[in-house]
């Protein structure tokens, strides 16, 4: 048998229109900590999803070989079988069941007669317990414990089905120092009973920590696989893999000279909307009129809390600092308010929280300000189709009528639709959260277009953005964000992939 | 009847090269056809029953007598679905309609017949009561957050067991004279006749020039801003359809005892809740929460507003259905409105309203309310069994949104 518990070759896996995967290799040694890094869609998720069989074997191509044998699983009770586990970002567990239930859950203890052995059920859970350092009842219901505990149980879990190669898909993201830290202990301490783990993290400061090698994958390709234990593999020998690519795409160039400040936000603190912690903590910022900001993060550092809080508080609790639109303080409680004192908010989810999808193009442009159609609320139905018509000539909409369903375009359209709804309000600064995610290069020179006319028209906007070269490309200043800390501020210039990923990685210890 | 009736022009094009057919009149009777089937569909199922009972009850369904009966045994049904597919739109579901019916009905009775007030002292007062229903279902949807199907269930047995207290479980009748010819009156002899009713047909032309009128316009304004409308020809087509139909009905109706005051109310109804549907603020707000909630909400819709006022709008509708019922049955039972929930509800989807909100239309709601109302009344005539009529009424309901499920499906795949 060879040393490696697990070899993934050539794999590639498409999704209608895109290339999620191209040529992928991994090589896991038996009885190591190996992490996965790279940009937000880079594939990292992706590829768990084929090794964990959410990708049934056929649908992708490439081998699996498991202890020196080639596998295909069908699903995911074939890899377990074969002692593979995930635990997922967002944990799976039953809120109102009991952590031994949860523990074994579709896996029950059962004693006479099939029906559940309680007693072995606990019993068996509380071994559990301990191996994994947790002190709790395993009666008490999972609703009642932290985030930190859930991933405990979560792992108890995969004990429980006699793991052996266990994927933890940023299992710090949601957790404080202390939480963090006893994770990171009890993955030496699985290590060191042979448990092989691989882990998806964006934190360079916990890889160079436990990691015994780190594979970087970059737009769907492996780059390389480091070795960290000769100590050579340093956080920036990560990052040069993880943003080394060339500047390829074109970016239009604009002439525009900054003018009067548009929005200032200081001392933002926004607390999640359920747990207990802080996802936006302190962050201050400005943008002025004619001017594209972009905010650098990576997934979780609180880029779309930061954005949704500030528009009329859409999203968080607790949200205390000052907000001012052209230097007068706002205080917007509703998405109405923050509209109407001309701030913009594009989501980066258009699906979900963009668009009526199954509404058409003029509804959707008209859906944020049908006051300004409307007289005695009855809309003048004749304006409406100007206004979307409009629309659709200036964001140079591709579909047959302005009647058309807004669900059967494409995402680059779907994307056109979202900016021209939010142009029609008016708006002083226009927060752009991710707008080319998933769209095809031609669709993004628009946006591009669009994002730098409307600079010169005087608008103030926001971009938010997973793609480096994006932000270099289009901004003028760009802010990063960490763990919902606002790490750095630089002009365009000055700011290099390197250095925006030094800062969008930093812990929360090092910024201290 | 009315200028309210959806464009089913709109979505005639297909995906691929749909560029082509811009601007132009889509006639090409394939693409019309397969693009309509979904709009259309309904008003070929109402067609085909129609032409079915017609047949198997020797004419007797379309007969002037039965075709009045029709109007007045299912106004309030049609009135309630109007109320009814705009909280199904709006991605609720209201299930204490007939509880709503039997109390506001049971309110008017009260004062009008125990207490001797006038006819109009009772329709206030159940129109009151019905707008307060419909506010406190609407605190507690909008406000409290609590799903509408258990808060109107709560209601649903909440407001029978005040009917009952109201009435001290025991019927009261009969109505003055005035107040059972709301829905059971009739509106003729206005112009005189000989053998049929000229008013009757005077309103049955003015109706069918209105729709005309506000049609053309329609098509006037898509074409100034170059939207597609669909070949001349088909348009006059359908206006001459429409017009025949409306007329021949008007015809019946002025052959039999004229034309009836619910009729009227029911089609006032029509006409201002299709245009508020479309045309208000308020109506596109309702679209948009059904339709996606957290996009509604991320465009500064008042989802909250909207919520409530959709719910003080059905317990408004719920009064007026109850007076009709009440006028029509000549009196305040216990046990009224019992079940009128499911008609309405059925009404609704069956007039191609979505389970997951955001889709349906009043003009919808109206053709699945009268597709339920001609299949029961033809299997009245022909003296099927009742449990057979329930039977029936089921699997029309079943099969209707199943298929109106594969036609989304098959539209999704076609992508």
């Amino acid at each position: 048998m060879s040393d490696h518990i697990l070899e993934m070759r050539g794999i590639t896996k498409t999704f209608p229109g895109v290339t999620a995967l191209q040529d992928v290799s991994l090589a896991v040694r038996r009885g190591e900590i190996h992490a996965i890094c790279g940009e937000n869609g880079a594939g990292k998720s992706t590829l768990m999803k084929v090794l964990s069989g959410v990708y049934p074997a056929g649908s992708y191509d490439g081998q699996i070989v498991l202890d020196g044998e080639q596998v295909g699983f069908r699903g995911i009770q074939d890899s377990e079988a074969r002692g593979i586990v995930i635990i997922h970002q967002e944990l799976a567990l039953v809120p109102y069941l009991s952590i031994a239930e949860n523990i074994f859950l579709g896996n029950e203890r059962r004693g006479r007669g099939g029906l559940i052995d309680w007693h072995r059920t606990n019993a068996e859970a509380a071994a559990l317990l301990r191996s994994v350092g947790l002190h709790e009842n395993p009666v008490t219901p999972v609703i009642q414990l932290g985030v930190g505990k859930q991933q405990l149980v979560e792992i108890a879990k995969a004990l429980s089905k006699k793991v052996r190669l266990l994927i933890l898909d940023e299992p710090t993201a949601a957790l404080n120092d202390v939480d963090s830290a006893h994770l990171l202990d009890l993955m030496r301490s699985l290590r060191d009973q042979g448990i092989t783990c691989i882990m998806i993290s964006h934190k360079l400061g916990e890889i160079t920590a436990i990691a015994d090698s780190t594979t970087v994958i970059r737009d769907g390709r492996t780059v390389e696989t480091l070795d960290m234990a000769d100590g050579a593999a340093t956080q920036d020998r990560i990052i040069r893999g993880m943003v080394g690519r060339d500047l390829a795409t074109f970016y239009p160039t604009r002439d525009v000279t900054p003018g009067e400040e548009v929005l200032r936000i200081e001392d933002w603190t926004v607390r999640h909307p359920t747990q207990d912690r802080l996802v936006v903590d302190r962050a201050s910022l400005h943008v002025r009129a004619g001017e594209v900001v972009g905010i650098a993060g990576l997934m979780g550092a609180g880029r779309t809390e930061l954005a949704m809080s500030v528009f009329g508080r859409a999203y968080g609790r607790d949200i205390s600092g000052r907000l001012y639109v052209k230097g007068r303080e706002v205080r917007a409680r509703t998405v109405a308010e923050a509209i109407a004192n001309g701030i913009a908010y594009a989501t980066e989810d258009r699906k979900h929280y963009g668009l009526n999808l199954i509404d058409d193009v003029r509804g959707n442009i008209s859906a944020a300000a049908l006051d300004k159609l409307a007289r005695n609320g009855w809309i003048d139905g004749n304006r409406e189709i100007q206004v979307a018509e409009q629309g659709r000539r200036d964001m140079n909409i591709k579909a047959p009528t302005v009647m058309s369903v807004v669900g059967k375009l494409s995402g680059g359209n779907q994307q056109k639709v979202v900016l021209a709804k939010w142009l029609f309000t008016d708006p002083d600064v226009l927060i752009l959260d991710e707008p080319t995610r998933g769209i095809d290069v031609g669709a993004k020179f628009e946006i591009y277009t669009i994002v730098n006319r409307l600079v010169a028209e005087g608008k103030a906007v926001v971009l938010i953005s997973s793609e480096l070269p994006e932000l270099l490309g289009m901004c003028d200043r760009v802010y990063t964000l960490a763990a919902g800390r606002i790490t750095g501020e630089m002009p365009v210039r000055e700011a290099t992939q390197e250095n925006l990923m030094e800062l969008m990685t930093k812990d929360r210890d090092l910024v201290r | 009847m009315t200028s309210t009736k959806p464009t089913p022009q709109k979505v005639a094009a297909p995906d691929t090269g749909a560029a082509a057919s811009l601007h132009t009149g889509t006639s090409d009777p394939r693409t019309l056809i397969l693009g309509n089937l979904r709009q259309s569909g309904i008003y070929i199922a109402l067609v085909v029953i129609v032409a079915l009972f017609a047949v198997l009850t020797d004419g007797v369904s379309l007969s002037p007598g039965n075709l009045t009966n029709i109007v007045l045994q299912y106004s309030y049904i049609l009135v309630l679905a109007i109320g009814m597919v705009i909280v199904i739109i709006g991605g609720h579901i209201d299930l204490s309609v007939g509880s709503v019916v039997a109390l506001t009905g049971a309110v008017s009775a009260v004062l009008v017949i125990r207490e001797g007030m006038p006819w109009w002292a009772g329709v206030l007062a159940a129109l009151a009561v019905g707008v307060a229903v419909g506010a406190w279902h609407g605190l507690w949807v909008a406000y409290a957050g609590i799903p509408a199907f258990i808060v109107t269930l709560a209601g649903m047995l909440l407001f029978r067991g005040l009917t009952l207290r109201v009435l001290d479980n025991i019927s009261l009748s009969p109505f003055p004279e005035e107040y059972q010819r709301v829905a059971a009156g009739f509106l003729n002899g206005l112009l005189g006749g000989e053998g049929y009713d000229a008013f009757t047909l005077f309103i049955g032309a003015f109706a069918v020039v209105g729709y005309a009128v506000a049609v053309f316009r329609t098509r006037v304004a898509r074409v100034r801003h170059e939207q597609p409308v669909e070949s001349f020809p088909l348009f006059v087509l359908r206006i001459v359809v429409v017009g025949a139909v409306v007329m021949w009905f008007a015809w019946q109706l002025a052959n039999a005892r004229g034309l009836p005051i619910v009729l009227i109310v029911l089609a006032v109804l029509v006409l201002i809740y299709g245009l508020l549907t479309r045309r208000t603020v308020f109506g596109r707000q309702v679209y948009a929460i059904g339709g996606n909630l957290p996009a509604a909400m991320l465009s500064g819709v008042r989802v909250k507003r909207v919520n409530f006022w959709i719910f003080v709008n059905m317990g408004f509708l719920s009064a007026v259905a109850g007076v009709i019922y009440s006028s029509r049955s000549n009196g305040a039972q216990p046990a009224a409105g019992n079940m009128f929930e499911l008609d309405a509800i059925a009404a609704a989807f069956i007039g191609g309203a979505a389970v997951t909100g955001g889709v349906g239309t009043v003009v919808g709601a109206m053709v699945g309310g009268l597709i339920m109302a001609v299949m029961s009344n033809g299997m009245q005539l022909m003296g099927v069994d009742q449990s057979v009529q329930s039977v029936v009424k089921g699997l029309v309901l079943l099969v209707a949104v199943a298929f109106d499920i594969w036609n989304k499906r098959r539209a999704a795949g076609a992508r």
